[in-house]
């Protein structure tokens, strides 16, 4: 019995060494005073953080990279909410084949999609633009939504609705006043999912950019240049505090939606 | 007598094969408690959703308030619909939940905080105006939900196993209340049960289905009294059952050769449902009399106690009449002095023949 307790000990402590000992390295030479990123480290500086500061290029890409992410959470989550409550209320013919393929983006390979997507959008004729990135970015994204979105609705206690229509309440109010704001926290959170993802997606981006790159693109494009490594250590640090921060915020988010429909908290992240 | 607020005539429901529905006629009074009653599945819940618009009949036509119903959608009918789960909205108050319907309305402000505090009072809910819905208790809910449809002033007031969440304390408490509300308020009020006990104490008249199809409508005295079928009668409390074989009927009497008892001439007043086709008699365990030691009945029986099972109140004997397979059951009330008998002991049963039913 001891052994067993032992080595499922080491086990949990290898892997957490494994999962976060990266992450923790990137702050750590993102504020070393050196341009080889090895130990020992050499002294504290924030230049490459000021480096950061004034290079456009990087500015860009990351305008770019906001304004796709945000645009692509905005539809995905809304076509996400049209799919989660139609496959949950209503019965229509082949409704598990038709969520099937609409699920199947999430486990096909990125580099098929956007393979597949680029060749696609040139043969029918489409510049590569921030436009195309977003279509791929929806494909992918609106699966991970309609998941999220999917658990929500089916929570949902289907009398709610009918007692809101009972009550001689329009079906668009109802929709309105009783299930938007009890689906709420699934909404918020597919929003941060598909921001996420979009954030941080390099393969269909690569494809499918044209002359304007993506956070992720341009960070690929700078690590052939061994003395701008710092700085994308600095880069690093900069995103791994927003992941952290989106993740408190949608358990924030979460937990609130639940304590106000006085249900227990179960799972969760924090 | 007043037209009925509620007519239903020749309604058929099918999903697909099945057919949920079966030639229902139904009338349903002004002002009456009315229970539909019935086993789990056997279309009770279908039919109040018919009424309250949730379920389209496939065939016939039902009336509310002698208006056609066809094709009025479910948010303007005159009914509302307190829910088996009470789908009480979780984000909203007590008071914004009441409020709720009277908002749809687009009634002034004024109005809707007079009515919505005049309906938490009738439900005894005062003081409970801005608690959060989810911090309440069953029948918290239960009655958060009664003031939610009554403060629209429905016509009719339909309830879908309100009861049966609720524990046996606070069910049967909110039975009376149920029963004092509906009084107070004049509103027809129409309740699905699967609970015979409750649609008896509640109820002015009663709806028995089964499989899809009305097998009786009455009040609860003449359905527990002449029930109009084995069915009907096995469903609504107990009933022993013996073979019967009709030998004649003459005027107001019928002759009949029943097992154990042997040939009794019935009142024809006791075969409620007809005598054709009858092959069985029933009688009810209260109806039969374990005689102690000197007292006689009008007809009495041998028997042989098998079981007995003690309630305090009340003692239930299973016991072997000659010719008979199973066990017959009698209840007693365990009044002073009385002798609980044993399993083993045997016993004289005392019987009347105008408390036989003649039954199909």
């Amino acid at each position: 019995m001891r052994g067993k307790g032992y080595f499922f000990k080491w086990y949990i402590a290898l892997f957490l060494v494994f999962l976060y000992a990266p992450a923790i390295l990137l702050p750590v030479f993102a504020f070393n005073d050196s341009s080889i990123v090895s130990f020992p480290l050499k002294g504290f500086t924030t230049k490459w953080f000021e480096m950061l500061q004034s290079t456009e290029a990087l500015h860009v890409a990351v305008r770019n990279s906001l304004m796709i992410a945000v645009t692509t959470a905005i539809f995905s989550t809304l076509f996400a909410v049209l799919a989660a409550r139609a496959s949950t209320r209503f019965a229509f013919p082949a409704r598990r084949s038709i969520m099937g393929f609409i699920m199947l983006p999430m486990v096909l390979p990125e580099i098929i999609i956007g393979v597949s997507l680029l060749v696609v959008i040139v043969q029918m004729g489409f510049e590569l633009s921030l436009f195309t990135i977003i279509l791929g970015h929806i494909l992918i994204c609106t699966p991970f939504c309609i998941a999220i979105l999917s658990s929500a609705f089916m929570n949902l206690d289907q009398s709610l609705e009918e007692a809101s229509i009972d009550l001689g309440q329009t079906r668009w109010n109802t929709f309105r006043l009783v299930i938007f704001p009890l689906v709420m926290p699934g909404i918020v959170a597919s929003l941060l999912i598909a921001f996420t993802i979009s954030l941080d997606e390099f393969i269909i981006a690569f494809f499918l950019a044209g002359t304007e790159p993506t956070l992720p693109v341009y960070i690929w494009g700078q690590l052939r240049f061994p003395q701008k490594l710092p700085s994308l250590m600095a880069l690093g640090t900069l995103l791994l505090l927003l992941s952290i921060g989106l993740l408190v915020l949608a358990d924030f988010v979460r937990r609130r939606g639940l304590k106000k429909t006085g249900i227990e908290s179960s799972g969760g992240f924090l | 007598m007043t037209q009925p607020i509620i007519q239903l005539s020749g309604v058929d429901k099918f999903y697909g094969d099945f057919q949920a529905l079966s030639q229902i006629d139904l009338d349903i009074r002004t002002g009456e408690f009315f229970s539909l009653l019935g086993p789990s599945g056997c279309g009770k819940t279908t039919l109040l959703r018919s009424i309250a618009g949730f379920e389209t009949p496939s065939v016939g036509s039902l009336h509310i308030d002698g208006k056609s119903m066809d094709r009025v959608p479910a948010n303007k009918r005159p009914t509302n619909m307190v829910f088996q789960s009470y789908a009480i909205f979780p984000h909203m108050s007590v008071a914004q939940n009441v409020a709720y319907g009277l908002k749809a309305r687009g009634l002034p402000k004024a109005e809707i905080h007079e009515r919505v505090s005049e309906a938490i009072a009738m439900v005894g809910l005062q003081g409970f105006d801005s608690r959060a819905s989810h911090a309440l208790s069953g029948g918290q809910r239960q009655r958060v939900a009664l003031a939610r449809a009554l403060v629209l002033k429905p016509r009719v007031l339909l309830l879908d196993e309100p009861l049966s969440a609720l524990d046996k304390k606070m069910r049967e408490q909110m039975q009376s209340e149920l029963r004092r509300l509906q009084r107070a308020v004049g509103i027809t009020f129409v309740l699905v049960t699967h609970d015979q006990e409750e649609a008896l104490t509640m109820s002015d008249r009663i709806a028995v289905m089964f499989d899809g199809k009305i097998a009786q409508v009455a009040t609860p005295q003449t359905l527990y009294g002449k029930p109009s079928s084995r069915r009907v009668g096995n469903f609504i409390g107990m009933m022993n059952f013996f073979d019967a074989k009709v030998l004649s009927t003459s005027g107001e009497t019928v002759e009949v050769d029943v097992q154990s008892f042997g040939t009794v001439t019935l009142p024809l007043s006791q075969a409620p449902g007809g005598v054709e086709g009858c092959q069985s008699v029933g009688i009810r365990p209260e109806m039969l009399t374990i005689l102690a030691e000197g007292r006689t009945a009008e007809r009495e029986i041998e028997a042989v106690v098998s079981e007995v099972f003690y309630y305090g109140d009340m003692t239930y004997y299973d016991v072997n009449l000659p010719q008979k397979d199973a066990p017959v059951t009698v209840t007693m009330r365990n009044t002073a002095g009385r002798k609980v008998l044993a399993a083993g002991d045997t016993a004289r049963v005392g019987w009347s023949p105008v408390s036989l039913l003649l039954l199909q």
